[in-house]
């Protein structure tokens, strides 16, 4: 593309968004708060490895497990959001485009929280 | 999206091979060609240099090239000691200055071409206008308030130590055209030279224009695209980590947040 623009004017662009470091330091504190809740993921998982659908529910209804379930769900969907937003920002060049995928991630984000987290409640409160 | 592979008039071809007459001991160097007027494709010429008449560093490769083999091969190139940064260029694989490069520290053939991901203008010249323009905008001078001293502005040993493995920053772009993330949003990220540049000025205790200058670098872009990948500190042919200055300018934004 050319334009008669100088260098200077397309450095300075619209000027300065005045943020990001929100989003930067969110992304290391899910990012630390990921470190116990996988090992608490992994662990679970492995433990009950091979237990059958009665001994998961009821592994499940334990109110440290759901809890900490849901935290999991809750700051893994959260971290994933906003890594994947910096991909998008990254290679997506189109505004159109990027506009669009940036709903599509928040949206399908929400959906997968909300079902996981649903789901969770249901066998915790479930009979 | 991001381009991942070069556009077709960018693809690059095989070019002439020049042979040294009578040598015995010779170094084939593989040079990036590509002339704004001709319309071609860019190619690779092939110099088979006369290693017992040349001097130690690729950029007398080059020089002997330019001298002796084929006088259009066209580059940048000043002090010939690693303070100008004018001859920095890929060398197999890795930018750096061709002046402190070692053709002895080189194994096999040696191929050069132009910083990577910038526009070029000829040959091993790259358009940085860019950079320039990116430097620019951060303001590489001393912004103050308070009235003008009548001798110098004193400083502390401590602080002038902070300066310490930023002012020696001489804007070759090595490490800025080493950058993934530079190579994708060059329009927008400022890149890690920039950004080192910026940090020396943030970290200088006699500028009074802290503040401001943090207020231009928040930004999705201009700062935060930097991802830690460490390209940079690895370019540095001055042996900088311009990575680390850039995590000292992300440990300012959050301090200031309180």
């Amino acid at each position: 593309m050319t334009d008669m623009k100088t260098p200077i004017a397309k450095v300075r662009g619209l000027g300065s968004a005045k943020d990001g470091t929100h989003h930067w330091l969110s992304h290391r504190v899910t990012a630390i708060a990921n470190i116990p809740l996988v090992i608490f993921f992994v662990v679970s998982f492995v433990g009950n490895a091979g237990k059958g659908h009665a001994e998961w529910v009821a592994w499940l209804k334990q109110p440290i497990a759901s809890v900490l379930m849901i935290l999991f769900i809750a700051n893994m969907v959260y971290h994933m959001r906003l890594g994947l937003q910096v991909l998008i920002e990254d290679y997506v060049y189109d505004p159109g485009t990027k506009f669009a995928s940036m709903i599509a991630l928040t949206f399908s984000c929400v959906l997968i929280a909300s079902l996981s987290i649903f789901s969770i409640l249901r066998i915790a409160f479930g009979g | 999206m991001a381009e991942f592979a070069l556009p077709k008039n960018s693809r690059v071809g095989k070019g002439k091979t020049v042979k040294a007459d009578g040598a015995t001991n010779t170094k084939p160097f593989h040079v990036y060609r590509w002339n704004p007027d001709d319309r071609e494709n860019p190619h690779m010429d092939t110099f088979e240099v006369d290693m017992d008449s040349c001097g130690p560093m690729v950029l007398d490769a080059l020089i002997k090239i330019k001298n002796e083999m084929d006088s259009t091969v066209t580059f940048r190139r000043s002090c010939r000691e690693g303070v100008c940064g004018s001859c920095a260029m890929n060398i197999n694989g890795k930018n750096g200055l061709a002046c402190t490069t070692a053709i002895e520290d080189t194994k096999g053939d040696v191929a050069i071409t132009p910083l990577p991901h910038q526009e070029v203008v000829k040959d091993l010249v790259p358009d940085l206008s860019n950079f320039y323009a990116q430097y620019a905008s951060i303001k590489p001078w001393m912004q103050t308030q308070s009235p003008t001293p009548e001798k110098e502005r004193l400083q502390s040993h401590e602080d002038r130590e902070k300066l310490d493995g930023l002012y020696e920053c001489i804007l070759c772009a090595c490490c800025s055209t080493s950058c993934p993330s530079y190579w994708w949003n060059e329009d927008k990220y400022l890149g890690p030279a920039v950004l080192l540049q910026s940090y020396r000025w943030l970290i200088d205790s006699r500028d009074e224009a802290t503040g401001e200058r943090l207020d231009d670098l928040e930004d999705p872009f201009r700062l935060y695209r930097c991802h830690t990948i460490m390209n940079c500190a690895n370019a540095c042919p001055k042996g900088l980590n311009p990575a680390k200055a850039i995590a000292e300018i992300k440990k300012m934004m959050v301090e200031r947040q309180g």
